[in-house]
């Protein structure tokens, strides 16, 4: 039995030196931890990038988190020349900054996965790993009207400007349109928990009632959920937050009034694309094309299956 | 310096200058616009919400008053402030099992808060003064520092005080004396110490001396760099005591935790009267600089008059205006 695992493991070591050669270098360029969601995101992908070294020997990885896409740029230019990678997985800070770098990559001959948030030109990604922003909105505003039939005055926290702040909210008003829901305040939360705080104890001065909050993010209903406490309102029926946080899934879970349900934005897309490039680079399967990762709604019937305790989000 | 807040007349009647008046004024037509914009903008919650949310950058800016008086700057108390968060969950958490619920722990979160505040302030205090490196360079460097240790403690997560542990210390920031809460007590005895330092005291005499012109300070038997250590000491515990305030509202700390507020206490400073270049600080300026930031937020909150996207914008207008006014004042004089 010794010898057998002795002489596998000379195999395996073997085989390995054989395709030193071949060794294909993956580089990773997120963005850096800086608040709950990208938190997940880097623990996903270091999580992911720990394993795939296991499993696949002849696939080598760099990693890198950047806190502007200045920043984001410079780090993309080193793994070309310094590790000469073969794939880039990247989640670009911005679209428009990061556009040109990447699409250089693409043309070195690289290939190119990018995550989330979409480039201004089409065509240089070979795969496109994303979440559903519109699709993001529309669940939450879906919940919203059925949780009240009748209607009812809802204030809305929004994330920090951008796109993907801009497609959710028009995913939502599309959504509660004609349901008798009145938006009557909309400010932007920053996807922030003091920020939301602060902007939530405004509303909370400014309207008499308010029935529902869609708070749109984790981090930003947990700034929500403070304020209503404080105030000591008891007007506001529920929070709708999103993102799958794992406290506010617990609480889901748990049938909290409060927090009837959430919206999936899963941070582990980051995975689904660093194992897909994985994929791609070391079996024939085509793994081209557009991944696009639906949010579904978690009620306190499934939430148990999008609880994750190990993770910081 | 005292030419600064007055000048006189032909007949000799003091009035008071742009300088002084300038902040008072601002806030005065704040408060009138937010009044007519809204009803419930002079209601006590909403006045209890904005002086209790402006207590952290306040208590801080007390501290960053005196920094820039004594000619230095502090670009790292937000981190340090995220950091000292981070620290005092971590602390607590660790010895809730020992300890339990009670008294006991919440001390030991203040201590910790308030020691870790005093050893930072110290370490920037030490490396500008007697390593002799410029403020700006020093504190960029810990402002990079603090953030990045606060992001790992947390696992580029949020660090959470325990459940019930949040529950028994959340009246620190929500409870108070005869309905006024204690982010606002501690905010307003901060300021009446802070004000008898500069105003009255050796410690803030030597202050200004030493922004004022470092070698004709050090000629007239001031210690420079003690005096400049000690701001920065006095400014971290002041950042170690708001972090105490901060802690109970949300009960958790994150990367983005504090994230600006150096800049929004520096702002206050200066739109409170104090100069940049040191040599003249005002405790009781700084207060209503800090005022108006944050009336500005809760105003635009209030209405819908202007597009959100706007608020920074507004902000920027005002701090350069506040200190237009100062300078023309100071030209006049």
């Amino acid at each position: 039995m010794k010898t057998l695992l002795a002489g596998s493991v000379a195999l395996t070591l073997g085989a390995t030196a054989s395709f030193a050669q071949d060794t294909k270098v993956i580089g990773v360029s997120i963005p850096a931890a800086t608040h709950g969601w990208a938190g997940g995101m880097n623990y996903h992908a270091q999580e992911t990038v720990k394993r795939l070294e296991e499993v696949y020997p002849n696939l080598d990885f760099v990693l890198a988190t950047a806190s502007d896409a200045g920043k984001q740029v410079n780090d993309i230019e080193d793994m070309v020349a310094t590790r000469n990678i073969d794939a880039l997985v990247v989640l670009p800070f911005e679209s428009d900054p990061l556009t040109p770098p990447v699409q250089a990559v693409a043309e070195g001959g690289a290939w190119v996965t990018v995550v989330d948030r979409g480039l201004s030109v089409e065509g240089i990604e070979d795969l496109y790993v994303a979440g559903d922003n519109s699709g993001f909105g529309r669940v939450s505003g879906e919940y919203m009207a059925e949780m009240m039939p009748d209607g009812g005055k809802i204030v809305v926290l929004r994330g920090i400007p951008t796109t993907i702040d801009n497609m959710r909210v028009e995913g939502f008003e599309a959504a509660i349109e004609g349901s008798g829901i009145e938006v009557i305040g909309m400010e932007h939360g920053n996807w922030n928990r003091d920020d939301s705080f602060n902007v939530m104890q405004d509303f909370l001065s400014k309207h008499e009632q308010i029935d529902a909050v869609w708070a749109s993010d984790d981090d930003m209903a947990v700034g929500v959920l403070a304020a209503i406490d404080a105030a000591g309102r008891d007007d506001v029926q529920f929070v709708l937050g999103g993102a799958g946080m794992k406290e506010m899934i617990k609480r889901v879970m748990d049938g909290d009034k409060m927090i009837p349900a959430d919206v999936t934005y899963p941070p582990a897309m980051i995975a689904t694309a660093i194992e897909m490039t994985a994929v791609g680079m070391t079996s024939n399967a085509p793994v081209s094309g557009t991944f696009t990762i639906g949010s579904v709604l978690i009620t306190p019937e499934n939430a148990e299956d999008y609880y994750y305790p190990d993770s910081p989000f | 310096m005292a030419s600064d807040t007055a000048i006189t007349d032909k007949t000799g009647f003091r009035i008071p200058s742009m300088s002084v008046i300038g902040p008072i004024l601002a806030l005065a037509i704040l408060i009138l616009i937010g009044a007519l914009l809204n009803p419930n903008f002079l209601g006590a919650g909403n006045i209890t919400n904005v002086l209790a949310r402006s207590a952290f950058i306040g208590i801080i800016a007390v501290g960053m008053t005196f920094v820039i008086t004594a000619g230095g700057l502090d670009l790292s108390v937000g981190s340090m402030a995220a950091f000292i968060a981070g620290l005092m969950i971590l602390v607590m958490n660790a010895a809730l099992p020992t300890l339990g619920v009670g008294v006991p722990i919440i001390l030991l979160g203040m201590l910790t808060a308030l020691v870790a505040g005093v050893l930072a302030g110290l370490l920037n205090g030490f490396l500008i003064t007697t390593l002799g490196i410029e403020a700006f360079i020093v504190t960029l460097g810990t402002m990079g520092i603090y953030r990045s240790l606060v992001t790992w403690l947390a696992d580029g997560g949020t660090l959470s005080l325990d459940f019930g542990l949040r529950t028994f210390y959340r009246p620190v920031y929500f409870d108070g004396i005869l309905g006024i809460s204690w982010p606002i007590i501690v905010f307003a005895l901060v300021v009446i110490i802070g004000e008898i330092f500069m105003s009255r005291s050796r410690f803030g005499r030597h202050c200004a001396a030493t922004g004022s012109n470092e070698h004709v300070a050090h000629y007239s038997n001031v210690n420079v760099n003690r005096t400049r250590l000690l701001t920065y000491a006095m400014l971290g515990v002041l950042v170690g005591v708001a972090t105490i305030m901060y802690v109970p509202r949300l009960g958790s700390a994150s990367a983005s935790t504090g994230v600006l507020w150096e800049l929004e206490a520096i702002a206050a400073v200066i739109i409170g009267g104090t100069v940049l270049q040191g040599g003249f600080g005002r405790v009781w300026g700084t207060v209503i600089g800090v005022l108006i930031l944050s009336l500005i937020d809760n105003i635009l909150n209030l209405t819908d008059l202007v597009s959100p996207y706007l608020n920074g914008a507004i902000q920027g207008v005002i701090i350069i205006l506040a200190v237009i006014l100062q300078r023309e004042a100071k030209a006049k004089g």
